[in-house]
């Protein structure tokens, strides 16, 4: 760096300094973003583009693509003389409920957090240790809980067993109860930080608003939802958001704990994907593609509310 | 505070809640405790069905060293950690630097570009798994730790911008202008002024990415294959096939698997959460 002359002010861009020195303001953030936006562009951006490509053709990973142009999709969805692929029908649907009763832990999250939030000795330990499972990889998780399940030995069946209650096959064995274990095997990390961030929320929630509504002779039910919920807002809508996200990403618990399976009942779009462009049957990498852009398509909708409401966020923060 | 402090409440209430915390901490962990429980039972007990009674002898020596010494889980232990690592300091320092550009400087495309970020978050990967494959064997970068690497960087930096972009517009902006009416170089702001200031921020991004990309499987059973370089989220399976139905082993090494992660998290709480909040108060 060289040393200005010190008659000029700082402000004045006076002829002798350089062209760079000049323009510092305007260049200095594009050198900053520079890298991040070459990474992001070249493994993130660009990529989107090539699925969308890719889907048009058909294409092994290896050889040439042939343009096939919307065949892929015809194929998947069923359009024209064809039938809807019955794998892409199941993975759908199972989609669907993973949204829904992927939405649980919130309110669940928000119940536990309801729950600790006291100040009893050792409460910062019981926080911790609750929300624990979040951290544990997804792969243990699943192997966790399909012990958890086995059939015969596992202690759900033992548990259910007392009831008179038998799932054939056990519970990931069987098709009709396969996605729901591992629904239940999700759900627990989930909960632990649907709770984590209700924690957060109600350690800055207004003690004097609360004093306030409870000296009006509000409480319980009402306190919760009137004074307490409003106040949790932030919060909620980051549980939502990662909620949506993680029901949507769900891959490792299904690839570890039934790998699809029992008949392909626990397929969902990502994994379907995955199954489709890599497995043993065959590299069928446009076909994988396909399926990855309904799943950008249906994401997208989630995506753009998301943006659109932190867009409105950061307009009234100026 | 709501619900309503303890000391406040009925006595009966107070009693009970503090004996239905532990119980309800056990019961919320109890799959953790099953597994650990399972980690240091004998051969012999899953033979004969005790599952889940206590272990009928004390074999955790025995079931650890196994791991240890007779697997490839140390392998990919160090995968792990040579593939999380470099992914730490390379994520943190690209969103260092852009999150500065995007949350001192105002120019036409900051929102945008900072949306880009933010929306490229959300994305499925799956959308990105093909050509980013594809990418990464024309490299000659398939089955490295470099391949999985770069692209974890890449990935990670539209999380890791949105977080820095944030916490450096709650940093006050007089500050700068200060230092600007002194005639310090941008650079030099960025390195002396802002970064000293950010270094909550890079505790609590340095500890979420760690946690991330130690656990992440899909990528790993993407970009890799065999001991070589595949992190031990996708070792545990191979693993899982060379003890197959050995139960005390597999959760053995579940239990080393996750390990690192949570003594991070536990080391670094604060910070841990502080950054998974981030946004969830305003």
């Amino acid at each position: 760096m060289t040393v200005s002359p010190a008659v000029s002010s700082p402000h004045a861009s006076s002829p002798q300094k350089g062209w760079y020195k000049r323009n510092e303001i305007a260049i200095t953030p594009w050198l900053f973003l520079m890298p991040a936006i070459i990474f992001f562009t070249v493994y993130v951006v660009i990529p989107i583009g090539q699925s969308f490509w890719i889907s048009f053709h058909q294409w092994d990973g290896l050889g040439e693509k042939t343009w096939i142009g919307t065949a892929n999709y015809e194929r998947l969805l069923g359009w024209g003389d064809q039938n809807m692929d019955r794998k892409f029908e199941t993975s759908f649907w199972n989609n669907l409920r993973w949204l829904v009763l992927y939405l649980l832990a919130i309110p669940a999250g928000l119940f536990i957090a309801l729950f600790l939030n006291q100040t009893v000795r050792g409460i910062r330990v019981y926080k911790s240790l609750f929300f624990f499972p979040f951290v544990i990889s997804q792969v243990v998780v699943g192997l966790v809980f399909s012990w958890f399940y086995l059939p015969n030995d596992g202690l759900f069946d033992i548990i259910t067993g007392w009831f008179g209650i038998d799932v054939k096959g056990g519970v990931l064995g069987n098709p009709n109860t396969a996605t729901y274990g591992i629904i239940a095997a999700g759900l627990w990390p989930q909960t632990a930080y649907c709770m984590i961030l209700y924690l957060t929320g109600l350690n800055a929630v207004d003690p004097e608003q609360v004093e306030a509504a409870r000296l009006d002779g509000a409480k319980g039910y009402k306190m919760l939802w009137y004074v307490i919920l409003p106040q949790l807002k932030p919060a909620t809508f980051i549980a939502f958001v990662v909620t949506i996200i993680g029901a949507l990403r769900s891959f490792d618990l299904i690839s570890v704990m039934t790998n699809g399976g029992p008949f392909g009942s626990t397929r969902v779009l990502s994994f379907f994907m995955f199954e489709e462009s890599l497995s043993e049957f065959g590299f069928r990498m446009g076909y994988g593609a396909a399926i990855a852009v309904v799943l950008f398509f249906l994401m997208l909708g989630f995506i753009g509310y998301f943006l659109y409401s932190m867009y409105r966020d950061e307009k009234g923060a100026r | 505070m709501f619900p309503k402090p303890l000391e406040k409440s009925s006595r009966t209430w107070q009693i009970s809640y503090q004996l239905l915390l532990p119980f309800a901490l056990i019961v919320w962990l109890l799959p953790l405790l099953a597994v650990a429980n399972f980690s240091i039972k004998p051969e012999a007990d899953f033979v004969n069905g005790n599952y889940w009674g206590l272990p009928s002898s004390f074999e955790a020596f025995a079931n650890y060293g196994k791991v240890f010494f007779e697997s490839n889980m140390p392998k990919y232990l160090l995968n792990s950690l040579f593939i999380t690592i470099p992914t730490v300091i390379g994520a943190v320092a690209l969103s260092c630097m852009a999150g500065f550009a995007l949350g001192i400087y105002k120019f036409k495309s900051n929102l945008p570009i900072f949306f880009i970020f933010i929306a490229g978050n959300f994305v499925p990967f799956q959308i990105l798994m093909v050509p980013v494959r594809d990418m990464t064997i024309s490299m000659n970068l398939y089955d490295t730790k470099t391949g999985l690497v770069l692209f974890h960087i890449a990935f990670q930096t539209g999380f890791c911008t949105l977080f820095m972009r944030n916490f450096i517009r709650a940093l006050p902006f007089p500050l700068i202008e200060a230092a600007r009416v002194e005639g310090i170089a941008e650079w030099r702001i960025f390195l002396y002024v802002v970064l000293p200031l950010m270094k909550p921020a890079l505790a609590a991004l340095a500890v979420l990415i760690f946690t991330f990309i130690w656990n992440d499987y899909f990528w790993a059973v993407v970009l890799t294959q065999g001991p070589g370089a595949q992190p031990v989220t996708a070792g545990i399976t191979e693993f899982n096939s060379q003890f197959r139905a050995a139960y005390h082993l597999m959760s053995a090494g579940s239990i080393v698997a996750a390990l690192p992660p949570v003594v991070m998290f536990f080391l670094m709480q604060k910070h841990f959460i502080a950054g998974l909040t981030l946004g969830a108060v305003k």
